[in-house]
């Protein structure tokens, strides 16, 4: 059974359990270093990152877990996850810095420009996939590796690297499986 | 509900294992960011100033919303006092995050509450019980908070919601479905929200503890007895070392069930605010007892 961990320092953790408890995997609750033995992939929920990436550093998951994905760990990062993935934070310094995206975060503006809609990602289902933004940034930039997934009014809201997996919105919030099942079978 | 009541619930569930800080300005609000809050209630005055000062408390000066706003990255929440929906519109065109009804602020309507359902942007009221927190839900509340006793540096009132909250869930989990229509009667809420708990346990909005948390012990006992989430008034700005302590509540918040990281971010935090027992603050001056 895979054994899949959720960084737990803050945001949308029990979200992305009960997602992944409905896959038959073993989930594990990443607050600690001691705590990345032995998993076989990450999550990064949504929450916010500035309080995320500062508790990265308090608790000194920082180091240990950019080594990890750096190594090839399988990684996913939702919304605030994309944020702490990206190399490049448009007027911020980055956090985690592993993904070769440049993002601007709070990019569609204040909770009153939240919104949801369907759209299809090739890459991962052939059903349209319900996608819910939250305050959420996109991708404005890309080079190296990354490849863009998915483009939605002409900003990319969900990027490949390799190992990592970042998306603007959160699949946690909704019922549709497809990209938790995406990550632990073809990712992980 | 409309998709907007949706996603509303879900920017609460983003801030969950968060802190929320009262602030006053955008110098507190920086510190507030910088410590590692997951967004920022704008105030004119904290709770424990209002409360020594008394007279008409009311949302706070649009200019210095607007300063806060720009400060900071983090989602920023601003109080209307209950009833208020002029206060809620403005707030509203203000185009921060999320408004507070809150009974921190002198009571606009003896009546009732703000229809919340009229706006597009969230709210979060405090509740005292399951009763009261199904009627704000009910309004369009797309978030609960204990009320506690604000401005307190006291505990006591926060825990005793929190258990109240916890109790009324067991209790109503453990009814047949024949006596959820009575049930519905005596705590004087709507008929599907109580059906909603009874089915799932569990409230259908993200609840966190408010009023009174001081320490990060604090913060940390209300994790642990179900809270999903902090908001800290007065506790923060009004203790002799704020950006100490605010960083050692967000800490305590994420690692509530680890005493030892708890002792260590408790260690020399210096005065923690001017704090009063519940007993000596007269019946009327009591915040909770405002709004049904």
């Amino acid at each position: 059974m895979k054994n899949i961990g959720i960084l737990a320092l803050q945001g949308s953790v029990e979200e992305h359990r009960r997602m992944l408890e409905k896959l038959d995997c073993r989930i594990t609750e990443v607050k600690k270093p001691a705590d990345l033995a032995g998993i076989d992939g990450i999550i990064l929920p949504g929450g916010e990152s500035t309080t995320i990436g500062k508790l990265l550093n308090r608790c000194s998951l920082f180091a240990p877990l950019k080594e990890k994905i750096e190594n090839g760990l399988p990684v996913w990062g939702t919304c605030a996850g994309m944020i702490l993935l990206a190399k490049e934070i448009e007027d911020e310094q980055p956090h985690l810095a592993v993904m070769d995206i440049k993002v601007k975060r709070n990019a569609y503006g204040s909770q009153l420009d939240s919104f949801s809609t369907k759209e299809k990602i090739c890459e991962i289902s052939k059903q349209p996939i319900e996608l819910v933004f939250i305050r959420a940034p996109y991708v404005s930039g890309i080079s190296g590796a990354a490849k863009s997934l998915l483009t939605l009014n002409n900003h990319i809201v969900a990027v490949k690297e390799k190992n990592m997996l970042a998306t603007s919105f959160h699949p946690e919030l909704t019922d549709d499986l497809s990209i938790h099942r995406y990550f632990a079978e073809k990712m992980i | 509900m409309s998709n907007q009541y949706e996603l509303n619930k879900n920017l609460a569930q983003m801030l969950k294992g968060g802190v929320i800080m009262d602030v006053v300005n955008a110098e507190q609000a920086v510190i507030a960011e910088e410590a590692g809050a997951v967004a920022v209630m704008a105030l004119e005055r904290v709770p424990s100033d209002i409360r020594k000062q008394g007279g008409v408390a009311r949302m706070s000066d649009p200019k210095l919303i607007k300063e806060i706003k720009q400060s900071v990255s983090i989602p920023v929440m601003a109080k209307a006092r209950i009833g208020h929906f002029v206060e809620a519109q403005v707030l509203e065109a203000l185009e921060i995050d999320y408004i507070d009804e809150s009974e921190v602020l002198t009571p606009a309507d003896d009546m009732y509450h703000i229809d919340k359902f009229q706006f597009k942007i969230p709210f979060v009221c405090g509740a005292r019980n399951l009763g009261e927190a199904l009627r704000r839900i009910g309004e369009g509340a797309s978030m609960i908070r204990t009320k506690g006793e604000a401005g307190t540096g006291n505990v006591v009132e926060a825990v005793r919601h929190m258990r109240t909250i916890n109790r009324d869930i067991a209790s109503l989990s453990a009814l047949g479905k024949e006596e959820l229509m009575t049930y519905t009667k005596e705590i004087g809420a709507p008929y599907d929200l109580v059906t909603y708990v009874w089915e799932n346990k569990k409230l259908p909005v993200v609840n966190f503890a408010a009023g009174g948390i001081a320490t990060p012990a604090d913060a940390a006992l209300m994790m642990q007895l179900g809270s999903e989430g902090v908001f800290v008034g007065s506790g923060i700005f009004k203790s002799s070392d704020p950006k100490k302590r605010a960083k050692a509540i967000v800490q305590a918040t994420t690692y509530y069930n680890d005493p030892k990281v708890i002792a260590e971010v408790s260690e020399d935090l210096d005065d923690a605010m001017y704090s009063l027992d519940i007993n000596d603050i007269d019946e009327n001056s009591l915040f909770a007892k405002r709004g049904w």
